[in-house]
Order: structure tokens, then C-alpha cells, then sequence
């Protein structure tokens, strides 16, 4: 242990504790802009600056250590007067326009610089502006970045897609995409994880919700709305809804609330993916397709866009089911379109999604009979929701239970986790047991695949269902998915079956989750879906009954013709 | 009122000097990579300031330049912006009354040619594609990348053994590198910022001297494959080193009777002592290299039944013979190269120049070395003639006035034209002619006759330091690609068409240095190592300290100390002294830690395994 005094409080740490840590076990709070804790230990913004006794520079409680007999001060004169004088310089190149903001509120920078009470800066301002392709999914707004780096190396260490870098020298340095290209050609995954940490506004996704409001004001449109598992399990937090509070059936009267005509949830077309998914990894391991390389899960865009951009060579080995969102959509505007009598061209497809990938998916096209569109024609994110409440002045707390329209009302425990790394593999493995032995497996045998965000590398498992047994693996988070696939490329490893998340900790900790900066949430919000899966009355897909009438009255089986045609796709066949 | 008045320098002044100094120490710590328009507009404004302006073009028209480069910078600049920038500079430099005026819009001029891409890049992409280089200024300038920071670190804690095990990981010769190396990652040390850049190199010898005995480490389990190196000079021993760290057996093929190439064969003892030099060639044996002494490929045994017997095979061969001046008279008796000369002095062959007259014709290390021994060998009058000036010179500054303080004679602006030669066949003396500077080119200065007669210098001996070549016909015959000489390997050590054989070292760059052939060596190493279907990595488990918060403030640097002149001339016996420990721990808590402070803690830092 290491022997120090911090704001005169005796404290004693770990050995290779920063002082930023140690101060916080003395329960001191120091703060910082730039600092990620592992991911970005560089000291950039200056803001977490303490005094040592003795020493005439200040430094950095982020990165660096302490030692015994230290004597810190981290909110002296000195360090106070410095302090806000950095933040300052920061705000003379930031276009601190909060009001129209998406991050006012929940803004790092700007809490920070009410802490210091500065209401006025001394040096003369100037914005950096970039041109932006304002369509794209991700946007970035160079007046407001204060060059934390943060985006960078979350990209880089966490997902392992390097889109950003530095750029430029001197004065002139800022952060833009690497190699100099634009974001479109930028491979970029759309996981929207530099998003969620940045601290200020910088990054965003395209808000979409102008056009969700428009297609709900427009009188010849029926609007039908999707919600997917892992928004139920964060979009309270920005709310100020307690877990216990923030339920499934209040989205539901919220979404009515606000004007959507149907509102469904997404665990419904969860399960209706596990039927196909699953028959169609039976099939491949039967016919000794998963020998070499394994079949890959297809739900998480941001897992397939990576997959296509880095590995093309992978993409035959995905499986070819759509998402989850992007086979409902095709159901609304086919089975669902016709049973309520309106033309498909007439309805108007939103979902709501932890994810700014899916944004992307959704120009995924669909041809049906004469209709020629999308499956999906708006895609928000739990933070859209949420401005969405807010714009429609709903208070949280009058909100009540309500229940998903008719139809494809039902879903399955094992459709819900889907929002959790390992949940897709869990619930598939429920149904695969029941496809191959003919018999319902305990719902929480297969719990050995829960991974975590906290998962180093990937997890795996060698599951014995009957007589045969498939070798699974789990992995969240692209940089993990890369290693995974070159142990998987150099031989070291065999799998049959690979679930991969392209955020950490999965949809729960998606890109377009709630931020709270310099907090990661997916554990606990996973803990919230695994415990609305065991309390559940169904827990296996191929139990929906819905679904189960859904194939009776029109896909006849997995994998027949049709759902071919609407609920699986060719990869290679759209574009990123 | 006096009619004349002494200048004292105002306050002002003397602060002004000083910045002048401390600008000239910034400048030579830049980093590579910076964007040179940004740069040059700097530069601009420097010159802009120091205009009397008087004229127009120099006060006006320097600062439209300025506002025009502003603007490219901005990325508000076109095609047309650069157009009026030229014919703006041109008209500086040509109507501009004095060199303040004109050489600024000189540089400018020049910048628009060099950086011709550069600008347009800014132009069309709004910005330039410049990046940082050089985050850990002596680590990247290092050809070996040395863990300076990180050693000098262990240093200052007094962990000399497990200063040089991390120099290890990168340059199997420490002791030798802290006596000889050219220490290039000292010339932008950022220390130099702050005064004046950390003697990295005396901090390697304190190690090295203080260290003691320090075992390799461990080898990763045998392979099986074997591998054989040609030359066992720096290059070829650091390879084996690693190859044999990794797991492979290594059998060095050497045709002289000792380890060491140039190390032991060219560079005097007096600046490398010969048992220092076996301090690290011991613990590369220790790890289990295997040596042939005394057998010579091309000679003894071929290239193709090396390649037979071994799974891969290495030329480190170096450049060990001499290049001629192409004079007449050269095959004279009394004319020696200086690699024959040096060679001889290693292998302990008696030569006595007392009472002898010694030229040295050459102006680089090699030269300097060969002055110095012939003044230890008792020469009445050495003398080095040269072409050039002194300051063309392009011997380390050190080795000259080395030279000099034992005694050497300068003959400078003296180019060789005919040996004289007596009618036994023995050499006379050499005639020079006189020679005058002439315009700079490329930036090095030019000399041409100065039309005065011919000059005889009489001396019993001759020695030719003009450069070095190398012995490759063998290798040329076998297949080997060689071009003037050089063995052409590939980028990564080997060859596009045979495969498992590489090259690296003097015999692959031409004459280098030893941390160059060091750096050649990691480089064949690792794809030797991947050429034989391995991945293994080298790296040391010693844990850097974590840097101190000391407050930086101006302390002068360390330099080593020498032996008196008037007894080192009569041994050769090392000349340099080591610091003191005292010293060193001082000179080592100069280091800045830029490894921890500035870029390289975010990009570019600490590689802790090649
Ligand atoms: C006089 C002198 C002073 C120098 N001073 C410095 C200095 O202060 N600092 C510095 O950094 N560098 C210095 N150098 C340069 C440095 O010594 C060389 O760059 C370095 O030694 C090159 O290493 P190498 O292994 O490639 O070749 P070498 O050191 O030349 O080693 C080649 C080895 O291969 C052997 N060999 C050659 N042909 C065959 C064959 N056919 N079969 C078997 N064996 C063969 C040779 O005997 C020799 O042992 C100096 C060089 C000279 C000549
Ligand atoms: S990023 Fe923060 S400080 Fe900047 S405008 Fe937005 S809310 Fe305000
Ligand atoms: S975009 Fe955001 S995360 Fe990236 S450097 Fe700017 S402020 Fe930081
Ligand atoms: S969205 Fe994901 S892949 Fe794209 S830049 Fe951000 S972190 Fe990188
Ligand atoms: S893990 Fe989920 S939230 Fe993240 S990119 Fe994939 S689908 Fe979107
Ligand atoms: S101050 Fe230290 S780390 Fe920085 S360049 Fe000099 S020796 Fe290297």
C-alpha cells in the first residue's frame, strides 16, 4: 500500500494507483474532460491537474502514480486558478451554443465550466467548422470538439476500426478521419461507441425524429413502431425513472401517447429470427459447413458493416436472416399490411433502437410483389425516444403499463436477452436444443454463455445437445471480434458458432444508449434483461405463439420460400 | 558630450540573445513530420520582424506573403493564392535593398518549389496531411530504438543490471554502443529545449561500467533449425543473438581469428578497449551461438552448400576492404589503406613509426582513427590532408579536435594529385594542389584549384582513408544480387527470388555505423525467425520506473572527461573517462521522460516487444 495525503485526508492505496484514483477513495473529485479510464490516460485537456508539496508544475491526477509521503492539494488556489483558466482557452474554440444541443444537460463541458462559474470568457473565440455530410448515420460537429482524443482511441483500442486520427500539426491540430478520407469511406462500423464517450456534443446521431413526426402528422399514414430489448433496460435513466419503474409497457403508452398508430416489440421478430437463424445453423452444421470456419450471427449491423469492410472474405460464412428490426419491418409490410387492410406504401415503419448501425441498416431494400422500398423506413435511438417524450411534454411518471398491439403480440424471455452479449447465442442454443432433440432443454442451461463487457477476448463453451455437440463462442466488442477472427484465421481455435456484438457488453451498451459519461452501464442493464427473461412466461422462441401462427398462416416453415425472400438476405447485396 | 561613446548592452539586448540561443536550440529539437508551410510561415515572421523597413517589398510585400500563407493554411487559399505568391516573392528577392529582405523572400521562394505538394494538398484537402513523428525524440532517431527514457530511468534509481537487460532487448551491445556509438538520438533530445540534450551515450557507459557481470536471458525453446551467419561482426552477431534467443541454433562462420568485425579490427583500442568489446561478445556467446573461426565463405567453403546445410543463412560480411585514391604511384611500398593498417594494429602486428613522417589522406572517422594510432605508434609528424575545410570535415567534431590535441598537423584545401615515388619502389612523399572554396551546393561547399603550383609533402608513409569497399564477388557469382558492390537485399532483410537467404549490415547499406548494423540485425532477426514459420517476440520483464515530478530546472550537461594528452598518446589505453556515479545520477534526472510527458503518452511511446 502506498501512504499519502490528499486535501489533508490521510489515504492509503494500492500500489499503481493514479492520484485521480486515489482521490476518489478518499471520496475527493477531481475532474477531467478527456480522461477514459484505460482507454485515455493522456492528459490532454489539463483540467484534472493537482499541486504536489514541493513541485512547481502541476500534473495530471489521470496519469500519474503516487507515492509514499506525497502531499497533494487538489483544489489550492494554484490548482483552482489553472483549472478554470484551461477551461477558458477550451471554450475560446468551442461554439458553446448550448440551447440547441443535443448534449445540454448531460454535458461534461458544460457542467463543468458551471462548477468553476464561468460566466464569461476573456480570449477572443474562434470555431474550427468543418463541412459534414449531414445524411450520414454519424455526425460530428468540429465547432464543439475540445480534442479529448477520446473518440480516437475507442475506435481504436476498444473497436479496433481506427476511423479517426489525429490531423494536422501545431495549431492547427484536430481530430479527423485517418487516411485522410471522408466518413463514408471510412469503414466505420456505425457502433456509435465514440459517441457515447464523448464527453460533449461533438458527436450525435442523425436526428431523425422531425421525420418520424411528420410521418405521424401526415393523415394517410399508418405509423407502426417497433421497440427493441435493450431500450427498456436504459431509456429510463434519462427520464429519471428508477429500473423498477422504467418498463416495457410504459414505452408502450408513451409511443401511443406521442401518435403511433401500432406499437410492437421487437422480441417478437427476436424469436421469429431464432427460427430462422437457428434451423439454418442446424442445417449448415448437419451438412459440415461449420467444419473450417463457424457461421456467424447476423443481428448486430455494426458487426456486419465491420465484417464486410475488414473480412469480405467472411461475409458467405454469416448467417443470411435479417435483424431482428429489418424482418419485422418486412412482416409489417407484408403479413401485418395485409391483415389490417392498408397498402404497404401506406405504412410507415420506425423502430426504436440502442443503435446508430441500425440506422445504416435500414436502406437494406425490400421487394414485394409490386412494393419496392424499405423494410424499415425510420430508424431512432433510445435517445431520440427520449427527446421524442420530451418534445411531446409527457412527465415520466404519469406514464402507465400498457400492452403491444394484436398480432405479434407475443414474445419469449429468450427474445428478450437478445439485448445482452451471449443473449442471442443463449436463446438460439434453447431452440436449437428443441430442433435437434425434439425436447425443451431447462430454460437457464445454457446461462454458461452470458458473457460481459468485462469479458477479456471472447467466451467460450462446448455445448452437448443430444448426441452432438457444437463449439460456441461469444464476443462483444469489435476489437475482440478481430482477435477472435485471426486466432479463427491461424487455426488456433475451431468454433462452430459465433455470436458477435459489435458494442461492449452488447445492444445494452449500444451506441445509441443513454451517455453517462465516464460510467459503463451495459452490465447492469444486461442484469435488467436477464432478470425479465427468467420471470418470463414463455422462455423459448419456438413457444411464441404468434410466431407459431405467423408461420401457420403465412411463411408455412424456417427457411421456406417466402421467408427466404423477406426475411433473409445476401450480405454482399447492400451497400454500406 | 564625448565625441565617441563605448556600446554596453542594454538589458534588453542581452534577454534578446539569450531567445536568439534558446530559438537556436528549439530549432534543432523540431520533430520530423511537422507541416513545413505552417513552419515556413514562422520562420516568415521571424524574418518579418527583423526587417529595418526602410523598403517596400521587405516591410509591405513580406507581410502579404504572411497573409497569404495564412490563408492556405486556413483553407481559404486556390491555385491563384500560390501564383501570387510567387511572383510576390520573386519580386522581393529581386528588388529587396538588403539580405533581410531578399533571403527571407529566398526561403519562401524555395519552400513554393519544395513544398510544391504540400501546398496543393492544403489546398485541395482544406488542411495538410502532416503528422507528429518522433514522439519519444531519442527513441525514434535510435536506428536500434533503444528504451532511452526507460533505461536512463533505471539509471537514475542506480538498477544498472536491469538498465542494460532493457538495453538488451534492442542492442545486444550495450558497453561497446556507450563507447562508440555516434549516439544520433542525442540530436534532438528535447532536453535541448530546456539547455542542452542528456549525454545518453556516458549514461550507456556508466551502465555498462557499473553493471558488472549481466547473464542473457533465458532461450525460448529449441526449434531445431539452424541457421548460419557470414561475418561475425556487430551485425551478424546481433542477429545471432536474437535467432538464438528465439530458439534457433546459430553457427557464425568468421573468417579472422576473433570476434568482432570493425569493432575489433578497426576501431583502435583507445577508443573501444578490446576487453570491454569482449564483455558483450561473452554473454552473446552465453546464449549458446556457435562460432567457426578463421573460415572464409567464397574461400574455405561456399554460399550454396551453406544454403544446403542450414535453413536459412545470413551475409554480414561488412566493408572491409579499401577503396584506392586512383592516383599514380599507389602501389608504392610505404602506401597503406587505412582498413590494412587498422586491421594489422588489431591483430597485434608490431609497427614502429618512431622517427617517421605520416600522411593520412581523408577527412572521416576513419581517418581520425588512423592519425591517432599513428601518433601512438610514435610518428614524429602525422599530418591529415584533405580537400575540403575542416568544417567539411565529415569525421565527428570530437575525433577532430581529438586529433588535433594529440598533435595532429591539418592540411586542409589540399587535393592528392600523384604519389612520388623513389627509384626502389618506395614511397617519397605525395603532391597536393592547393585548392580554394567555391560556391555551396546541395548545401556543401565546393572547391576548385586555386591555379598556384603543386605542393610536395614529403612522408614515409601513406595512409588512404577515402571509404570502404565491399568483398562481395563470391556472393555476385553465387546469385546474389549486388550493385557496386552492395548487396541488394529487399527492405526486410532477404531477397524477392531466394529464399532463405538474407543480408544486412555494412555489406547491405554501404559503410554505416554499429547501431545501424545493430538495427539491420532486429530487422533480419524477425524475419528469419518468420521466414521459418515462428512468431516469437523479444522482450524484457524489467518494470521502467515511473517518472519523477522533479521541476526541471536548468542543469548543465555532463560531458565526459579525457586522459591527459601528453601520457595517452604513448598507450592505448581508453582515452575517455566515464562520469561518476554521481554524475550519471545527476546527468540521468536531466531526461524529460517524454516516453511519459508530451505525445508519447498518447501515440508512438514505449514498444515493449519487436
Ligand atoms: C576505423 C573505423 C572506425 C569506426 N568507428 C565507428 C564508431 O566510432 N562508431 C560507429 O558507430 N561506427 C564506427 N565504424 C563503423 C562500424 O564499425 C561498422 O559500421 C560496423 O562494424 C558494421 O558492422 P557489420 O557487422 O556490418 O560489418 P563488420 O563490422 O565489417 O563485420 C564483418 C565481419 O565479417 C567478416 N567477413 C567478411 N567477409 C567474410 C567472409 N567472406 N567469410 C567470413 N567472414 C567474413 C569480417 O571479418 C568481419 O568480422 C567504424 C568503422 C571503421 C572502419
Ligand atoms: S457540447 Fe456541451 S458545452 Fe458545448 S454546446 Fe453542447 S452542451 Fe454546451
Ligand atoms: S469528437 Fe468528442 S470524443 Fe472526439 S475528440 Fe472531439 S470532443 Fe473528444
Ligand atoms: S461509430 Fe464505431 S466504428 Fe464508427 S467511428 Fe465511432 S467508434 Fe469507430
Ligand atoms: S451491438 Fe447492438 S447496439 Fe451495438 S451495433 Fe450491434 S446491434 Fe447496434
Ligand atoms: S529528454 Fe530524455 S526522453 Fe526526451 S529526448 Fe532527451 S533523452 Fe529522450
Amino acid at each position: 500500500m502506498v501512504n499519502l495525503e490528499i486535501d489533508n485526508i490521510k489515504v492509503s492505496v494500492p500500489e499503481e494507483s493514479t492520484i485521480i484514483e486515489a482521490a476518489e477513495s478518499a471520496g475527493i473529485l477531481i475532474p477531467s474532460l478527456c480522461y477514459l479510464k484505460e482507454i485515455n490516460e493522456i492528459g490532454a485537456c489539463r483540467v484534472c491537474v493537482v499541486e504536489i508539496e514541493g513541485k512547481d508544475k502541476l500534473v495530471t491526477s489521470c496519469n500519474n502514480k503516487v507515492a509514499n509521503g506525497m502531499v497533494i492539494y487538489t483544489n489550492s488556489p494554484k490548482v483552482r486558478k489553472h483549472r478554470k483558466t484551461i477551461v477558458e482557452m477550451i471554450l475560446s474554440q468551442h461554439d458553446s451554443n448550448c440551447v440547441t444541443c443535443v448534449r445540454c444537460g448531460n454535458c461534461s463541458l458544460q457542467k463543468l465550466a458551471n462548477e468553476l462559474n464561468i460566466i464569461n470568457v476573456p480570449y477572443e473565440q474562434e470555431f474550427e467548422r468543418r463541412p459534414w455530410n449531414k445524411k450520414f448515420p454519424l455526425i460530428r460537429d468540429s465547432s464543439k470538439c475540445i480534442k479529448c482524443m477520446r473518440c480516437i482511441q475507442v475506435c481504436d483500442k476498444v473497436q479496433s476500426v481506427k476511423v479517426w486520427d489525429v490531423v494536422g500539426t501545431g495549431s492547427r491540430v484536430s481530430v479527423g478521419i485517418s487516411g485522410n478520407c471522408k466518413i463514408e469511406q471510412a469503414d466505420c462500423a456505425l457502433c456509435g461507441q465514440c459517441v457515447t464517450h464523448c464527453p460533449v456534443g461533438a458527436l450525435r446521431e442523425r436526428d431523425d425524429t422531425e421525420k418520424v413526426w411528420n410521418a405521424i402528422d401526415a393523415k394517410d399514414k399508418v405509423v407502426v413502431v417497433q421497440v427493441a430489448p435493450a431500450v427498456r433496460a436504459a431509456w429510463g435513466e434519462e427520464l429519471g425513472l428508477s429500473r423498477e419503474e422504467a418498463t416495457m409497457g410504459k414505452i408502450v403508452d408513451a409511443l401511443r401517447r406521442i401518435g403511433f398508430n401500432y406499437v410492437f416489440d421487437t422480441v417478437f421478430s427476436a424469436d421469429l429470427t431464432i427460427m430462422e437463424e437457428g434451423t439454418e445453423f442446424v442445417g449448415r452444421f448437419k451438412n459440415n459447413k461449420t467444419k473450417k470456419m463457424p457461421m456467424f450471427t447476423s443481428c448486430c449491423p455494426g458487426w456486419i458493416r465491420f465484417c464486410k469492410a475488414k473480412f469480405p472474405h467472411l461475409v458467405p460464412q454469416l448467417s443470411t436472416a435479417k435483424s431482428p428490426q429489418q424482418m419485422f419491418g418486412a412482416v409489417m409490410k407484408t403479413y401485418f399490411a395485409n391483415k389490417i387492410g392498408v397498402k404497404p406504401e401506406n405504412i410507415c415503419t420506425v423502430s426504436i433502437m440502442p443503435c446508430i448501425a441500425k440506422k445504416g441498416e435500414s436502406n437494406m431494400e425490400l421487394y414485394f410483389e409490386e412494393y419496392a422500398g424499405h423494410d424499415v423506413d425510420l430508424v431512432l435511438t433510445t435517445r431520440e425516444l427520449n427527446r421524442m417524450i420530451k418534445t411531446a411534454h409527457i412527465d415520466p411518471n404519469t406514464l402507465k403499463d400498457a400492452e403491444c398491439d394484436e398480432l405479434m403480440k407475443d414474445g419469449s424471455g429468450a427474445g428478450v436477452i437478445f439485448g445482452a452479449t451471449g443473449g442471442v447465442m443463449e436463446a438460439a442454443l434453447r431452440s436449437v436444443y428443441f430442433l435437434i432433440t425434439k425436447k425443451n432443454p431447462e430454460p437457464d442451461a445454457f446461462r454458461i454463455v452470458r458473457s460481459s463487457r468485462e469479458t477479456k477476448g471472447w467466451l467460450s463453451a462446448e455445448i452437448d445437445i443430444g448426441v452432438i455437440t457444437v463449439k460456441a463462442a461469444v464476443v462483444n466488442g469489435l476489437g475482440n471480434a478481430r482477435k477472435l477472427i485471426e486466432a479463427l484465421e491461424k487455426g488456433e481455435v475451431h468454433y462452430d458458432f459465433v455470436e458477435v456484438m459489435a458494442c461492449p457488453g452488447g445492444c445494452v451498451g449500444g451506441g445509441g444508449q443513454p451517455i453517462h459519461d465516464g460510467e459503463e452501464l451495459a452490465a447492469l442493464r444486461g442484469k435488467t434483461l436477464y432478470c425479465l427473461d427468467s420471470n418470463a412466461p414463455i422462455r423459448f422462441s419456438h413457444e411464441n405463439q404468434d410466431v407459431g401462427r405467423l408461420y401457420k398462416e403465412y411463411f408455412e416453415a424456417p427457411l421456406s420460400k417466402k421467408s427466404h425472400l423477406l426475411l433473409h438476405t445476401n450480405h454482399n447485396n447492400w451497400d454500406m | 558630450m564625448s565625441r565617441l561613446e563605448m556600446s554596453v548592452p542594454n538589458n534588453a539586448q542581452v534577454v534578446l540573445e539569450r531567445l536568439y540561443r534558446d530559438l537556436e536550440h528549439r530549432i534543432e529539437s523540431s520533430t520530423s513530420g511537422l507541416c513545413p508551410i505552417d513552419m515556413s510561415k514562422a520562420f516568415l515572421e521571424l524574418c518579418h520582424a527583423q526587417s529595418c523597413g526602410k523598403c517596400v517589398p521587405c516591410r509591405v510585400g513580406l507581410g502579404q506573403l504572411k497573409y497569404m500563407i495564412r490563408d492556405i493554411l486556413d483553407g481559404k487559399g486556390s491555385l491563384d493564392t500560390l501564383a501570387l505568391m510567387e511572383k510576390t516573392a520573386l519580386n522581393i528577392i529581386e528588388t529587396a535593398d538588403c539580405a533581410i529582405g531578399y533571403e527571407a523572400a529566398n526561403i519562401i521562394h524555395r519552400g513554393l518549389i519544395a513544398f510544391r505538394q504540400d501546398y496543393e494538398e492544403h489546398i485541395k484537402q482544406g488542411g495538410c496531411t502532416c503528422q507528429y513523428e518522433q514522439a519519444v525524440p531519442c527513441v525514434s532517431l535510435c536506428p536500434a530504438g533503444v528504451d532511452i527514457p526507460g533505461y536512463i530511468a533505471l539509471v537514475h534509481e542506480g538498477r544498472y543490471q536491469d538498465a542494460i537487460r532493457l538495453i538488451r532487448k534492442d542492442n545486444p551491445f550495450p558497453t561497446t554502443c556507450g563507447f562508440i556509438c555516434e549516439h544520433p538520438c542525442e540530436a534532438r533530445c528535447r532536453r535541448n529545449m530546456v539547455d542542452a540534450s542528456v549525454n545518453i551515450r556516458g549514461l550507456k557507459r556508466m551502465a555498462a561500467d557499473l553493471a558488472g557481470e549481466v547473464l542473457p536471458p533465458p532461450c525460448s525453446e529449441s526449434t531445431g533449425k539452424r541457421i548460419a551467419i557470414v561475418g561475425g561482426g556487430p551485425s551478424g552477431l546481433s542477429a545471432a543473438y536474437y535467432l538464438q534467443l528465439m530458439g534457433h541454433q546459430v553457427v557464425v562462420y568468421e573468417m579472422l581469428p576473433k570476434l568482432g568485425g570493425m569493432l575489433r579490427y578497426g576501431i583502435p583500442n583507445y577508443r573501444l578497449p578490446k576487453n570491454r568489446l569482449d564483455d558483450d561478445i561473452n554473454v552473446i556467446l552465453a546464449t549458446g551461438v556457435k562460432v567457426q573461426y578463421g573460415v572464409r565463405i567464397g574461400k574455405d567453403v561456399t554460399i550454396q552448400s551453406l544454403r544446403e546445410e542450414y535453413d536459412a543463412v545470413l551475409i554480414t560480411i561488412g566493408a572491409s576492404s579499401d577503396k584506392k585514391l586512383g592516383i599514380s604511384g599507389e602501389e608504392a611500398e610505404g602506401v597503406v589503406s587505412a582498413v590494412k593498417f587498422l586491421r594489422d594494429v588489431g591483430e597485434d602486428v608490431e609497427l614502429d613509426f618512431t622517427g617517421q613522417e605520416v600522411a593520412v589522406i581523408g577527412g572521416g572517422n576513419v581517418s581520425m582513427d588512423a592519425v591517432r594510432t599513428a601518433i601512438r605508434l610514435g610518428a614524429k609528424k602525422v599530418s591529415i590532408v584533405y580537400r575540403r575545410r575542416v568544417t567539411d570535415m565529415t569525421a565527428l567534431k570530437d575525433e577532430i579536435e581529438g586529433a588535433i590535441a594529440e598533435g595532429v598537423e591539418v592540411q586542409t584545401l589540399k587535393a592528392p594529385k600523384k604519389i612520388e615515388v623513389d627509384e626502389k619502389g618506395h614511397l617519397k612523399g605525395i603532391w597536393v594542389t592547393p585548392q580554394m572554396v567555391s560556391k555551396v551546393e546541395n548545401l556543401r561547399t565546393t572547391v576548385r584549384p586555386t591555379g598556384d603550383e603543386d605542393v610536395f609533402i614529403p612522408c614515409n608513409t601513406l595512409i588512404v582513408a577515402i571509404g570502404q569497399d565491399i568483398e562481395s564477388e563470391h556472393f555476385a557469382e553465387a546469385g546474389v544480387p549486388v550493385k557496386s558492390g552492395r548487396i541488394q537485399a529487399e527492405k526486410y532483410g532477404g531477397f524477392d527470388y531466394i529464399p532463405g537467404v538474407f543480408a544486412g549490415g555494412d555489406c547491405a547499406t554501404g559503410p554505416a555505423s554499429v547501431v545501424k548494423a545493430i538495427a539491420a540485425a532486429k530487422v533480419v532477426a524477425a524475419n528469419i525467425d518468420e521466414y521459418l514459420g515462428y512468431n516469437h517476440s523479444i522482450s524484457c520483464d524489467v518494470k521502467v520506473p515511473e517518472n519523477d515530478f522533479s521541476n526541471r530546472t536548468r542543469l548543465g550537461r555532463v560531458s565526459m572527461t579525457e586522459r591527459e594528452v601528453g601520457t595517452r598518446i604513448h598507450d592505448f589505453d581508453g582515452v575517455e573517462n566515464g562520469m561518476t556515479e554521481e554524475e550519471g545520477k545527476q546527468e540521468a534526472s536531466r531526461c524529460l521522460r517524454c516516453d511519459h510527458f508530451g505525445y508519447g503518452v498518447f501515440k508512438g511511446g514505449r514498444e515493449s516487444l519487436w
